[in-house]
């Protein structure tokens, strides 16, 4: 049965796959930052079709804002001579078939597979969302040391790639 | 209606051109854009499981917080590995991965 939200489900994720076939399709690595940047706006569709609000504004900011953001500066900064013309190298046929197998295996055994899903009284499977509250609880409860050791992760991260670019005196 | 499956193959697929990027690509930050499509894909995959599957009264919210933590690993990852890439380029002039041949033999 077709339904509103089964069209925008169809549009998001022909917005995703759509971005990422550009990224690892374009010879010109701008566009291709470009088309990661709508893939990753289709994935917050997918996750507002699925009434995760926070997460799709956390994938607008994160994605959208700083990381696209990041490896755009990245291009900028290792400006080589192939900038527009990208090729790829010589194993991409292997590339092909192994992923196309790696896609079949995944489908096949993911569709395959039968799930308990959650179903209304006429059998229809529905949509459960996640209450903002019930998610912020459990993440600052019962999952309060993983969130403080993921910060610190981030944190010693960061501090590393400072490290890494970091010129010691202007000496190299 | 939208189902589990429909998600689960979106999943897949994009999955799957993220290992495509990976393989094929020669610019390494290329290669780092297909990673991040794969740790996007599992998200995909995280979502539907949160938001389809009975679990019978227990936690539904582990999914969406397993979620944020694969996004704050990703913006870590990404971080590190474009230091990495910098540095490379500043000690080789180049960032395509098939020059970078130092420990292979």
């Amino acid at each position: 049965m077709v339904t509103p939200s089964l069209v925008l489900f169809y549009a998001a994720a022909a917005l995703t796959l759509g971005g990422g076939l550009g990224v690892v399709m374009t010879r010109n690595i701008v566009y291709a930052a470009f088309a990661l940047l709508v893939a990753m706006m289709g994935v917050a569709g997918v996750f507002l079709l699925m009434f995760a609000e926070f997460l799709a504004l956390v994938q607008v900011l994160i994605y959208g804002g700083a990381i696209v953001i990041v490896i755009l500066f990245a291009l900028m900064l290792t400006r080589v001579q192939d900038f527009e013309h990208l090729s790829d190298n010589r194993q991409w046929p292997i590339a092909a078939v192994v992923a196309a197998a790696i896609f079949g295996l995944l489908a096949a055994s993911t569709v395959g597979t039968s799930v308990r899903t959650t179903t209304d009284a006429a059998g229809a499977t529905v949509r459960t969302p996640v209450a903002f509250d019930a998610l912020g609880e459990s993440l600052f409860t019962q999952w309060a040391v993983p969130f403080e050791v993921a910060s610190l992760v981030l944190l010693v991260a960061l501090i590393g790639a400072v490290v890494l670019v970091r010129t010691s005196g202007g000496r190299d | 209606m939208i189902e589990l499956a429909h998600l689960q193959v979106v999943s897949a697929a994009l999955f799957t051109i993220g290992i495509y990027g990976v393989l094929a690509r020669r610019s390494a930050v290329l290669i780092l854009m297909s990673i991040e499509l794969m740790l996007n894909a599992v998200n995909i995959n995280l979502i539907g499981f949160a938001t389809f599957v009975d679990f019978g009264g227990a936690e539904r919210a582990l999914g969406q917080v397993l979620i944020i933590f694969v996004i704050t690993i990703a913006a870590a990852e990404l971080a590190l590995a474009i230091a990495i890439i910098l540095r490379l380029y500043r000690n080789r002039s180049s960032v395509n991965i098939d020059e970078i041949d130092l420990m292979k033999w």
